[in-house]
């Protein structure tokens, strides 16, 4: 084999996920009480587009997810001997966008580079001049056509990719009748072909400061913004929903003292407690070389101890909300039915009383993952989030803070930085919208009915 | 004088079904008319529509009202917004639930007086001060600055009833306005209704599904059914001869003394789904007196002497009215099976006591006690059916639950077929509940089977999981439910099918004793004579006791054997059915009785019952009724009566009209 398979620590949690989500989802898809919801959500148009969105999200991140190592030809001893870079299926998918580094800054779709350097003309004197970029639009003999090939490449690659997006609307016909959901996808498809058309040969969205594509930077802060978003929530899940419920269920002392750990975890200031958590972390990661055999092992560990600790912080509201709902359900009279019958504790717990604050955890967790994606951004600016080496939103926008003060200013890397924040936080709090409209039981409902 | 002239009013869902399906009807000055249905039928839409107020995605999609000369279905909002709370107002009902918590009730009644009688300021206080007066508000000056939170349900009605006259309303529309409340109390808010339209001569449009409630109050009454008035005639008219089958069936279901005796005619089925049956009668598929026609073609409307019907049974113009099969009317005053003799008591509770502490400042420390149930003895033996009855907040339903140890008592002692159960860990199986709302009595998330298996898993029952499965389908066969409905849901079931789980569930376990605690209050009239002879015959099939909470007289004279009425937490009057019903000796029993709206309109004495029931955390010095007793002697205000036998060796009463020394030869 030429490469080895490598499953990072939050590799694994993520496909601990995944098979979670699909083994709940099957689950659901037998019972028709649980997907009634689910239908409603499926029938909302808002609910489709965002999905789509985040599910080209969820695809680059997922790809960027599956890690391998590549064999070097020399060998030791008989052995294969893998490179030390652990590169993923998206790294080999977009190719040249990772490999093709300039030496420093160039604007989106440039031709030279963003800083002046110097270097002899045909005369053989030495100019102070912008020279040419090494890949981006090296195909051009004629400067002056960069307008035109940038015009044509992206034509053919929407009308590529919109036909691509109109072949799958054809497949989906069936299952979808949502012109929203078409119109959406032919446009994101034709948006996507334009891009990777472009992308081939220019830098779409300029290079940073290293000379790398911001772009391929931008696509890789997806899968951190994601595993943040979604693993913290695996971690929050188990905590919140036993204390809340015991809490809610048992009352007296197991109350009080749940509620004195939650009431006091949540007025220390949380940046100062996950600022505090990172920094000893960090000590005993340094301190500990040998743990990790790849840079890329130690940044990981890295980014799953931060969820850990994002998680042991942001569990309290999560915890106050079923607490609540609990207190509820326990004067339910199908709960008092069981206690007449002698069921024990547990049992009412985990039959009686959790199934019924599912939607809740639902509500709450699709709604925190933008919170979540959030708060990467803000922790990696201040110095406390992920490992420098590893490239997410927030050491972009980290980067770009010495960008701002530059003149000319460089713009590209935070602004793509924000779109692509934007567009992923957005659709999910969208999507999280209509999750919540169509399980919550307040609504005011008629279409049931008829 | 017509006021309301409502014709063929469609309102239905955007696109969807009818809710209320071509209605028309006219309510003169001063006149009461009443619309009577199940829950369901589309009587609360009905007042929606003519308020403009319907919710979303339901539409008026076609129809006229008319209010005096303003056409209602064609004003703009603007203008309709002055028709609300000024010419018509509404009274809902649920009292706590329709007021601003966070106003003052003056500010509240201010607001609508504001609006559309342009008062202000003092003048304002001074006409709300006014109107609460009117509505029976003693002490109103002080009651106009308190908040909601600081008043009585009963007084909340009131209050709600002030501020829906303070518009000087020419209509008045009140949906369900007493179904909240305790009969004692809804006795009062009835009287204070009837008296206000007399002065007033307003018109009311009265809603409401209980037939003792319209034979009081209304002076024409139309019957809703799925949608449709059925049958449109006056008071007098409807209750003598009632013409369509389903308002003779909804007579018919009443429980009563009289049938006590034999099983109810029950309504097979529900209220059909909304939309459901497009073509032919609404009622063909529970009707007995169904015939093709009935399933094919939609009836008209027939008028037979100046009733209206929709019946195919009326559509000769040689009709003959149809001698209604109601046994009641028939049927000889069967004799009560008499039978006094002292039957060894297969649950003895003896001086039980649930108090709780309240508990006040930082250290918690105990300042008092709630005493829910303050010293109750009672007996239920073997096959016999014991009926608590009493407003809400006697205590009751706490009385049941700590009898199956879902409170912890503080006292006294129940011993069933001679074993002590309080403070006991085991004996479930012998006892078991089955509770008021069907809805929020089975887990939303478990199938029917898993609910019914729950508690035989729980008490170690049937060998296995196939023994169990068997047992499963020999429950739901004695319960009247279809075998398969065990692999269902319990969305998918109606109130009263939900009702036959419930009992389903507490059977799974065999008990000889059932709690059932308000089993049918929240069902409509036909589908809780479904579930009352389902109990009954159960009864005698298994030979199971009941202890029966309700506060419905009505079910308890068709059910109970015998009667306790209880009042803040203690029993005051004890005995037969016949005994405490015929002759109640204690004066809170006799207030009670005669509050209970009477379908047959005979002339009662009504004992009108002042003030509500006081907090049991500090209830009065001797005896508990003597603040709203009538017959109250310097002696009930300082000594606690004791338990006396009256007439009977089993009829006991507590109360110093009925002195220690009067002693009725026993035996």
């Amino acid at each position: 084999m030429s490469f080895m398979p490598v499953i990072l620590w939050s590799d694994a949690l993520v496909f601990l996920l995944i098979s979670a989500i699909s083994t709940g989802a099957f689950y659901v898809r037998k019972r028709e009480h649980l997907l009634l919801p689910w239908k409603r959500v499926a029938r909302s148009s808002v609910a489709l587009v965002s999905m789509l969105v985040l599910s080209v999200f969820l695809i680059v991140g997922l790809l960027d997810t599956l890690h391998y190592r590549v064999a070097l030809p020399q060998s030791s001893n008989g052995e294969k001997v893998y490179s030390p870079e652990v590169l993923s299926a998206f790294d080999k998918l977009v190719g040249p966008l990772r490999t093709h580094t300039e030496k420093t800054y160039s604007a989106p779709f440039a031709l030279h580079l963003y800083a002046k350097e110097s270097m002899t003309d045909a005369q053989g004197n030495v100019v102070r001049e912008y020279p040419r970029l090494q890949y981006g639009g090296a195909h051009l003999a004629d400067e002056s056509g960069r307008d035109a090939d940038v015009l044509k490449r992206a034509l053919v690659g929407m009308l590529a990719g919109s036909l691509v997006g109109v072949m799958l609307a054809w497949l989906l016909r069936r299952r979808y009748k949502q012109p929203a959901l078409t119109v959406t996808l032919v446009v994101l498809a034709a948006l996507i072909g334009a891009i990777i058309n472009l992308s081939a040969v220019y830098h779409v969205l300029g290079t940073d400061k290293v000379g790398q594509d911001v772009l391929y930077l931008s696509l890789k802060s997806i899968r951190t913004g994601l595993i943040i978003g979604t693993l913290t929530t695996l971690v929050t899940l188990p905590l919140a929903l036993f204390l809340g419920v015991a809490a809610g269920y048992f009352r007296g002392w197991v109350d009080d003292v749940i509620q004195y750990i939650y009431t006091v975890l949540s007025s220390i200031p949380s940046v100062l407690l996950i600022a505090a958590a990172v920094l000893m972390m960090q000590v005993t990661i340094d301190t500990h070389p040998e743990w990790f055999d790849t840079s890329a092992a130690r940044a990981d560990m890295r980014l799953v101890a931060l969820c850990l600790i994002l998680g042991l912080t942001s569990w309290t509201g999560l915890c106050r909300l079923l607490r609540g709902e609990t207190l509820k359900l326990r004067e339910m009279e199908y709960i008092q039915a069981a206690q007449a019958f002698g069921v024990s504790s547990m049992r009412i717990l985990s039959r009686h009383i959790m199934p019924n604050v599912m939607h809740i955890i639902l509500i709450a967790l699709v709604m925190d993952f933008s919170a979540l994606v959030l708060a990467e951004a803000v922790l990696s600016y201040v110095g406390v989030g992920v490992d420098p080496s590893m490239i997410s939103f927030g050491t972009m926008i980290n980067g770009a803070r010495l960008e701002m003060g530059r003149e000319p200013v460089v713009w590209w890397s935070l602004a793509s930085a924000f779109v692509f924040m934007l567009v992923l936080v957005l659709a999910a709090n969208l999507f999280a919208d209509a999750v919540r409209d169509a399980f919550d039981p307040r609504l005011n409902r008629t279409e049931g009915s008829v | 004088m017509t006021l309301l002239k409502v014709d063929g009013l469609v309102t239905r869902l955007r696109g969807g079904a009818a809710i209320v399906d071509d209605i028309s009807f006219q309510i003169s000055a001063g006149e009461t008319f009443a619309l009577l249905g199940e829950s369901g039928c589309g009587k609360s839409m009905t007042a929606l529509s003519l308020l403009r107020l319907l919710p979303d995605g339901v539409e008026n999609s076609s129809g006229t009202m008319v209010l005096g000369e303003t056409a209602l279905h064609a004003l703009a909002e603007r203008e309709m917004q002055e028709v609300r709370g000024g010419r018509m107002a509404m009274i809902f009902q649920e009292p706590g639930l329709s007021l601003n918590p966070v106003m003052t009730v003056g500010e509240q009644i201010a607001e609508v007086l504001s609006l559309h009688k342009n008062l202000k300021g003092e003048a304002a206080t001074a006409r709300s001060i006014e109107l609460l007066t009117q509505v029976g508000i003693s002490d109103a000056v002080r009651r106009v600055n308190e908040y909601p939170f600081q008043l009585s349900g009963g007084i909340k009605q009131r209050v709600m009833i002030a501020m829906s006259l303070a518009g000087g309303p020419k209509l008045l529309i009140a949906d369900e306005p007493t179904t909240a409340l305790d009969v004692t109390i809804q006795a009062q808010v009835l009287q204070l209704l009837r008296e206000t339209q007399q002065q007033s001569g307003m018109a009311m449009l009265l809603i409401t599904h209980d037939l003792g409630v319209v034979a009081e109050n209304a002076h024409r009454v139309g019957v809703m059914y799925a949608g449709q008035i059925v049958e449109q005639a006056t008071r007098e008219k409807l209750f003598s001869k009632p013409l369509h089958p389903y308002t003779q069936k909804l007579f018919s279901a009443l429980p009563d003394a009289r049938r006590s005796g034999h099983p109810l005619a029950a309504i097979p089925g529900s209220v059909p789904m909304l939309g459901s049956i497009s073509t032919g009668c609404r009622f063909a598929p529970r009707c007995d007196r169904a015939w093709d026609m009935c399933h094919e073609k939609t009836p008209e409307w027939h008028v037979v002497e100046d009733c209206g019907v929709r019946c195919h049974l009326y559509q000769d113009a040689g009709y003959q009215i149809l001698e209604a099969d109601i046994p009641y009317m028939h049927s000889p005053d069967k004799k009560l099976n008499l039978e006094t003799r002292i039957l060894s008591p297969l649950l003895q509770v003896d001086d039980l006591r649930v108090h709780f502490p309240i508990r006040k400042g930082l250290l918690q420390r105990v300042v008092g006690q709630v005493k829910a149930v303050d010293g109750v003895s009672l007996a239920i033996a073997q096959g016999r059916t014991l009926a608590l009855v009493g407003e809400s907040g006697c205590g009751k339903t706490t009385l049941g639950k700590a009898l199956l140890r879902l409170v912890q008592a503080t006292s006294g002692s129940a011993r069933f077929a001679d074993r002590e159960l309080i403070g006991a860990s085991e004996e479930r199986a012998s006892m078991q509940m089955v509770f008021q709302d069907p809805f929020a009595s089975l887990n939303p998330k478990m199938r029917v089977a898993e609910i019914l298996e729950e508690g035989m898993s729980a008490l170690k029952i049937g060998s296995d999981s196939a023994a169990r499965q068997a047992l499963l389908d020999e429950l739901l066969d004695k319960v009247g439910l279809e075998r398969d409905s065990k692999w269902r849901y319990p969305h998918e079931f109606s109130g009263g099918q939900r009702q036959r789980i419930a009992i389903a569930r507490a059977l799974a376990v065999s008990p000889q004793l059932l709690i059932c605690d308000e089993p049918t209050s929240a069902l409509d009239v036909s589908v809780q004579a479904q579930i009352l002879n389902l109990l009954k015959s159960l009864q005698e099939e298994l030979g199971l006791s009941y202890l029966f909470i309700t506060h419905n007289l009505a079910v308890v004279e068709y059910l109970a054997h015998e009667v306790c009425v209880m009042y803040l937490g203690r029993i005051v009057e004890r005995g037969t059915t016949q005994e405490v019903m015929r002759s109640p000796k204690h004066p809170y029993t006799q207030a009670l009785l005669s509050a209970v709206p009477r379908i047959d309109g005979a002339g009662r004495e009504y004992v009108r019952l002042e003030g509500e029931l006081p907090s049991p955390a500090n209830p009065p010095q001797g005896c508990h009724f003597a603040p709203r007793c009538q017959n109250v002697m310097p002696v009930c205000v300082k000594i606690f009566p004791e338990m006396n036998a009256v007439e009977t060796r089993s009829h006991t009463v507590c109360c110093h009209l009925y002195p220690t020394d009067f002693i009725p030869d026993l035996d």
